[in-house]
């Protein structure tokens, strides 16, 4: 009897410690880039955003999983008549991860901070219409801008424009002190960045104790740890080949979602022949975009036909007026006196969707007459040939930033697009704050360059996620670059 | 050997300024700018001209040139542009993967080549000497990128013995370290463990059919006695210089191994470097490997020297 109770004992005792096992309350997710620094004020490089963004920083406001703008530590915000003032209303109880309280002094430091003249934040001109910032308490700012901008809310909820302290401002890159639900605990440069929950966070404290980013770049090694089970879920995978594996393997979810990636053929608006209009317009109908969709992504990605994504409400589908038709593109070249054709170069910078799409573009334009002379390109190379030198005819470049279609109001901007009737819709843009106002205008905007051909509007780049089986809470889509750690859980 | 020594430093010296200038001008001369390229697409000018300045990029190649060889020589390998750490500093962390590794993987392979060398020598011809060549043409023919992918799919995938790649740290333990190693050495190791077989095998022979050979088999030694006494000793110079070849190698040369098994080491912080124009690290970590290889070279050439006491009295 005596010994049965042992065995009893013993037995719940071991089931116990299998349930504590089981019940997971960390992760290993991977992502594809190695962030430079964890700076996200201080650097453009997305893999910052996707490691610190939400999990150690925080801004006023934020960006939900499907792309809309929330209050973050700003609690509400009130906007004067003429949309030149905003008097913000801080969280109350928030205090950075070394014990300091944020109040509206570090917001206003943080806002001066970016917009400075030696500021090095790569999106200053989120910033630029603020012409000044003052403290009206400790949990009041008073924001007011030198011009109406209808979008100063979506600014501040960029990962560039999080809120930081004086204190700690200077060290950030090695040594991030944010307001965010996880505290940054270890880099260890070339393998991993560790998080760990911060029992003090002033908003819900979220499920998962800690979390490892594990940054694995290559396809075949990402493949290897997934299928090894070393990591618990990938950002967003590299290879699209391999998501039909993951897809029949009872381990694995796969969350396919959209990202603000464009991607397009970019086209030199200022050299000849691209500054003809009616030879844009025959690029257009000489690519078959499915064809690259299948032959380059498998299938994953959506056509567009401007500068806009999919998913934005706003969006008009223009993929009709720039449809695959091989002999109009003929017609149009022998219009435009180049019925033999030409030749060009096309830039491809490293990822597949370049390299692989970009081959498929120069058969497609071969098929015109067009010969597009390949030359594969790095990141760095591109930006000083390509974006800084404008020297190339084409390019295929996907443009991640959300919202982004004001590029074209710049006509300095590498495909050198210059439209004043264009550039006035932006104006107006910036100027107007009634929601029904500014899609009419978003609408105007993709209808101007879509009828100008501006450049070869090709997919909305796919984020192709993988996760294992119980992991909850994973961003479908990727309205920023973001991996939201407290949105995490493991099912029972 | 005083003078042996001398002359060997001397060129050590050389080698060393000649390389320096070559890797500044070649790593300067490629196109990128490394402020533009951490500050992408949406920054404004002016911004990348504040960056330029705090990098110290808006100076002169000449004066940027000195600045890096002074500081060199004072131990100094400047800050890194993008990661803002110093490079001697990154360097010594990445050192504690490849140079382990490095370690690792000659050990393995010159533990499995020179046996199997001595073995094929001594029993030329026959089957014993077949299956070794044999095996060792598999292994110099199969690219070790691949034989690594082999090895992640049944050891990591399929057996789970091992994870398929990453790096712990040695601060969880000398156990857990070297099972992390593991496939990346032994992935490296065979490929190298084949040439260096065949190299050990051809040296013995040549070295077996030398005049003092016999002679020792003439004053009474069996042949096994007559290897170890006064084959091996002979046979070792070109064993060395490819031992030094290899080590040079995988310690610089395993970027693609260290690729497929994403380890933290040299390879791939190079790699990194170079695709994001951070052009001091480039420039002083490929520096360290060219005096690494140089430095090894100099042992080796010292270690012949010890081997063989003809060189010393020679020079």
């Amino acid at each position: 009897m005596k010994l049965k109770t042992h065995f009893a004992a013993a037995a719940s005792a071991l089931a116990l410690l299998a349930s504590a096992a089981m019940a997971k309350d960390t992760v290993t997710y991977a992502t594809q880039l190695e962030p430079p620094h964890l700076d996200p004020t201080g650097g453009a490089a997305q893999a910052i955003d996707t490691v610190v963004y939400l999990n150690i920083f925080e801004g006023l406001t934020r960006f939900t999983p499907d792309g809309a703008v929330v209050p973050l530590l700003a609690k509400s915000w009130e906007i004067s008549e003429d949309g030149l003032t905003y008097t913000f209303t801080l969280q109350e109880g928030v205090t950075f991860h070394d014990g300091t309280t944020m109040d509206a002094e570090d917001v206003k430091f943080s806002l001066d901070r970016a917009r400075a003249e030696d500021s090095t934040n790569a999106q200053k001109v989120l910033f630029s219409a603020i012409s000044d910032v003052s403290v009206a308490d400790p949990q009041t700012v008073v924001v007011t801008l030198s011009e109406p901008n209808g979008s100063f809310l979506f600014n501040l909820a960029w990962g560039d424009a999080v809120i930081v302290a004086e204190e700690s401002a200077e060290t950030l890159k090695t040594a991030p002190v944010g307001t965010g639900p996880y505290r940054f605990n270890e880099w260890v440069q070339g393998d991993r960045v560790e998080l760990v929950r911060n029992p003090n966070y002033w908003g819900d404290v979220p499920e998962l104790t800690g979390a490892t980013i594990k940054f694995i770049s290559d396809p075949t090694a990402a493949f290897a740890a997934m299928m090894a089970e070393d990591i618990d879920a990938f950002d967003n995978f590299p290879a699209p080949e391999n998501m039909i594996q993951f897809e029949a393997d009872p381990r694995f979810q796969v969350i396919i979602g959209s990202t603000e990636g464009e991607t397009i053929l970019s086209t030199n608006n200022a050299q000849a022949p691209f500054d003809n209009v009616k030879v844009r317009e025959a690029l257009a109908h000489a690519i078959d975009r499915q064809a690259i969709i299948d032959g380059a992504m498998f299938g994953y990605g959506t056509p567009i036909g401007t500068h806009f994504a999919p998913h934005n409400p706003a969006y008009v589908d223009l993929t009709g007026q720039s449809n695959y038709d091989p002999d109009k593109a003929r017609a149009l070249l022998a219009e435009a006196g180049l019925a033999d054709g030409f030749t060009t170069t096309l830039h491809l910078p490293p990822p597949a969707y370049a390299r692989r799409g970009g081959e498929i573009v120069a058969a497609q334009l071969a098929q015109v007459g067009i010969t597009a002379e390949i030359i594969n390109v790095e990141w760095a190379q591109w930006l000083e040939t390509v974006f800084k030198g404008k020297n190339f005819g084409l390019t295929i470049v996907s443009h991640t930033e959300p919202m982004d279609i004001g590029i074209y109001g710049r006509p300095d901007y590498y495909f050198q697009y210059d439209n004043p009737e264009f550039q006035d819709v932006m104006t107006r843009l910036n100027a107007t704050t009634d929601p029904d106002q500014r899609t009419a205008l978003l609408q105007d905007a993709q209808r101007m360059i879509a009828d100008d051909y501006v450049n070869g509007y090709l997919f909305q780049l796919a984020k192709l996620g993988v996760a294992k089986a119980g992991l909850q809470g994973v961003w479908a889509n990727a309205p920023a670059a973001a991996i939201e750690i407290g949105a995490l859980s493991w099912a029972e | 050997m005083l003078h042996y020594l001398a002359k060997r430093l001397l060129s050590l010296a050389l080698s060393l300024t000649i390389a320096s200038m070559v890797i500044f001008a070649v790593i300067e001369v490629a196109p990128g700018d490394p402020a533009s390229f951490m500050l992408g697409t949406g920054a404004q000018e002016e911004t990348v001209a504040a960056l330029r300045s705090e990098l110290g990029l808006d100076q002169s190649k000449v004066s940027r040139y000195l600045d890096w060889v002074g500081g060199m020589l004072t131990g100094d390998f400047g800050t890194s542009y993008t990661y803002r750490t110093p490079v001697a500093k990154m360097v010594g962390e990445r050192l504690w993967v490849s140079l382990p590794l490095a370690i690792y993987a000659l050990t393995l392979s010159t533990l499995i080549a020179l046996p199997a060398g001595i073995y094929a020598a001594s029993r030329r011809g026959k089957a014993g000497d077949m299956a070794v060549m044999g095996a060792t043409q598999l292994g110099v023919a199969v690219p070790n990128f691949w034989f690594a992918m082999l090895l992640v799919l049944v050891f990591a995938i399929n057996l789970r013995w091992f994870s398929a790649g990453g790096f712990v740290g040695w601060d969880k333990g000398l156990w857990a370290g070297l099972h992390a190693l593991t496939l990346p050495a032994v992935a490296l190791a065979l490929p190298q463990a084949a040439i260096l077989a065949r190299v050990m095998r051809s040296a013995l022979l040549e070295v077996l059919g030398e005049d003092f050979m016999r002679s020792a088999r003439a004053k009474g030694l069996s042949q096994k006695q007559a290897i170890r006494r006064h084959g091996l000793r002979n046979a070792l110079i070109p064993v060395l210089t490819i031992i030094g070849l290899q080590f040079s190698f995988l310690l610089a040369g395993a970027i693609i191994i260290e690729q497929v098994f994403y380890l933290p080491g040299l390879g791939r912080l190079v790699f990194q470097a170079i695709s994001a124009r951070d052009l001091i690290v480039v420039e002083s970590v490929v520096m360290l490997l060219v005096f690494a290889v140089i430095l090894v070279n100099f042992l080796v050439d010292m270690a012949y020297a010890v081997v063989d006491p003809r060189l010393r009295r020679a020079a």
